[in-house]
């Protein structure tokens, strides 16, 4: 009787012990493929059925441009812009060496001949209209942040500059970009008089209308960053008797860092967004004047091109906004805090 | 060294609220000799910390005011080191920059660049923290962290040291620790200290006098406490010491019998 308890015991020992060996490995596999499921899986999937979803609903709408392009169509015009850009450039590298060539000949003729550079003037590709958009928003946003930092850490210390600035910031910040631009436009035009611009009136009516729209995100935010700083270390700058450049160099900037980079990062988004809508209106060579150019042009393809500018839009907004992270991440003294 | 070094003469002071002014403190006077070790202690809420920020120069006093060396106290200075309960450094510094920025703005142009760097270290030896003098705040525990707080209330020179419940947030074993430093130090450099503490032993250990405070509003001085115990003191020794134990029971029987727990009277 008791041999066969034990032999029972030890049967369900060793049956216990395979199946804990064998369930760490079931479990272990069970987490990579879980993690590896939830990190790349899960986004694929919902992105193909995305895709799934674009297809069969896009050919069930006729627009006067015909069918609403699906996926496929979008991606062929992709490649089609890719190949535009690449010929485009093609003819400017011809242009020059034909230019070169003629002044060489010009120069050897004659060494004191007066030889004429021009610019290659062909029409800026799809490329080149991401780079002036780029360019652009970067230079708003600049500005703006060069405005809305020091404004910001000013209403954070003194209360009565803030309850003087409040209203007008209250008041200003919901104004759509479209409203600023024609006022934008008109003061460029009246003020900005050069005979040999250094800038298109364009880009800057473009410019400072990303920057009357983002200055209002970063100035709240330094804002309550600063005047939400531990009341104990602004007396132990008061105890050192730091004066006021001090003060805020060592203790309100790097305290109020993480504040001033969330309304920081939503002014570029606020920024970017605003650009394409003031780019429309403004005609700057943009990612705005592509879509609106298409959308006049009205061919077969202008959907799916602009969809291709949709996507493009959509993924630079994501790469500004990565980019402010790193910078974000860079500065920060505090490594232990999670950014998302 | 027996000379009238800090006089905190019939200070009152009245907070603005909504239901009128609220009288926190109530003609409080104590007069403080050179290189004295001045314990303030009494329940919470009775305005301890409000003393300490009137001395600081971060609160003014409404009525009377603070003397020191001669001179009226009237916005904080380095000459009134304060010592933070929640040690109040600055977390994007390091050990050794906190010292150190409290060093440049004390010493700009009295001592040379290697001068001071080599009297933040000597400040930091000082309390035991040269190992890590290269270390943030968050990387340190809450001991080492008060006491680099100390390190640079002690790095400034100070002509008083004001300490607000040094000790307060940190564990049983941390803070005895932390007392015999305090001990150690002060026997060196023989500072003016002010510190408000809410612990009995702690207070019979450092001090040379306890000021207990009454319960507030209008809190005043209740009643001072010299303590006559040779130096250097040890912890161990005081256990068994007739006159230590005295001096307990007396602050006990001020806090629990005269002056009831703020909570107990209502």
């Amino acid at each position: 009787m008791s041999t066969r308890v034990e032999s029972v015991f030890d049967n369900s020992k060793l049956k216990s012990l395979l199946y804990s060996s064998f369930n760490i490995k079931k479990v272990k596999w069970g987490i990579f493929f879980k993690n590896t499921t939830l990190k790349l899986g899960v986004p694929a999937m919902a992105i193909v059925l995305f895709l799934a979803i674009w297809g069969a609903i896009a050919t069930q709408i006729q627009t006067s441009l015909g069918e609403l392009p699906g996926p496929s169509k979008v991606w062929e015009q992709t490649m089609v812009l890719v190949d535009e850009h690449v010929a485009e450039r093609k003819k400017e590298a011809a242009f020059i060496k034909r230019q070169e060539k003629r002044n060489a000949v010009k120069l050897a003729k004659n060494p004191d001949a007066e030889v004429k550079i021009r610019p290659y003037t062909g029409k800026p590709t799809f490329f080149d209209q991401i780079m002036t958009s780029v360019y652009t928003v970067a230079t708003g946003f600049f500005l703006a942040s060069l405005i809305a930092i020091p404004v910001g850490i000013i209403c954070g210390l003194s209360t009565t500059i803030y309850t003087a600035l409040n209203p007008l910031i209250q008041i200003f910040k919901p104004v759509s970009p479209l409203a600023w631009l024609p006022i934008v436009t008109m003061i460029v035009s009246a003020v900005y008089i050069s005979d040999d611009p250094l800038f298109e009136k364009s880009y800057l009516t473009s410019a400072i209308t990303v920057t009357l729209c983002c200055l209002w995100p970063t100035i709240i935010n330094t804002t309550v960053g600063v005047s939400s700083i531990d009341k104990d270390l602004i007396n132990v700058s008061r105890v050192l008797r730091l004066n006021w450049f001090t003060k805020v160099f060592k203790i309100v900037l790097p305290a109020s860092t993480p504040m001033m980079f969330a309304g920081l990062r939503v002014s570029l988004g606020i920024g970017w967004m605003v650009l394409i809508a003031a780019e429309m209106l403004a005609q700057n060579p943009g990612l705005g004047k592509f879509v609106w150019d298409e959308f006049q042009n009205g061919s077969s393809n202008s959907l799916a091109r602009i969809m291709v500018a949709v996507f493009t839009i959509g993924l630079i907004g994501f790469m500004l906004d990565r980019l402010m992270l790193i910078l974000q991440k860079s500065v920060s003294w505090d490594k232990s805090a999670v950014l998302r | 060294m027996s000379h009238l070094h800090l006089n905190i003469s019939q200070v009152s002071i009245e907070f603005p609220t909504p239901d009128g002014p609220f009288k926190a403190l109530d003609k409080v006077d104590l007069k403080i000799k050179e290189g004295e070790f001045v314990s303030l202690i009494g329940h919470s809420g009775c305005g301890k910390s409000t003393v300490l920020n009137i001395v600081a120069g971060l609160y003014q006093a409404t009525e009377g005011g603070v003397i020191l060396n001669g001179r009226e106290v009237n916005e904080p200075g380095p000459d009134r080191a304060v010592v933070f309960q929640n040690h109040s450094l600055l977390p994007w510094l390091t050990a050794y920059e906190n010292v150190e920025l409290a060093v440049q703005q004390v010493f700009k142009g009295k001592k040379s660049m290697e001068e001071m760097r080599n009297w933040v270290e000597h400040n930091l030896e000082l309390v035991h923290m040269e190992h890590a003098m290269h270390k943030r705040p968050a990387e340190i525990s809450g001991g080492m962290k008060q006491r680099v707080g100390i390190a640079r209330a002690l790095a400034m020179e100070p002509e008083v040291l004001l300490m607000d419940e040094p000790f307060g947030a940190l564990d049983a074993l941390t803070r005895a620790h932390m007392q015999d430093s305090l001990i150690e130090i002060q026997a060196r450099l023989n500072n003016t200290v002010i510190m408000i503490t809410h612990d009995v032993d702690e207070a019979v250990l450092l001090s040379d006098r306890i000021v207990m405070m009454t319960n507030g509003p209008a809190a005043t001085v209740g009643e001072i406490l010299e303590v006559d115990l040779p130096r250097p003191r040890d912890r161990v020794g005081l256990a068994n010491d007739a006159r230590y134990n005295e001096y307990r029971a007396a602050v006990l029987k001020f806090l629990y019998e005269r002056q009831h727990k703020p909570e107990e009277a209502a």
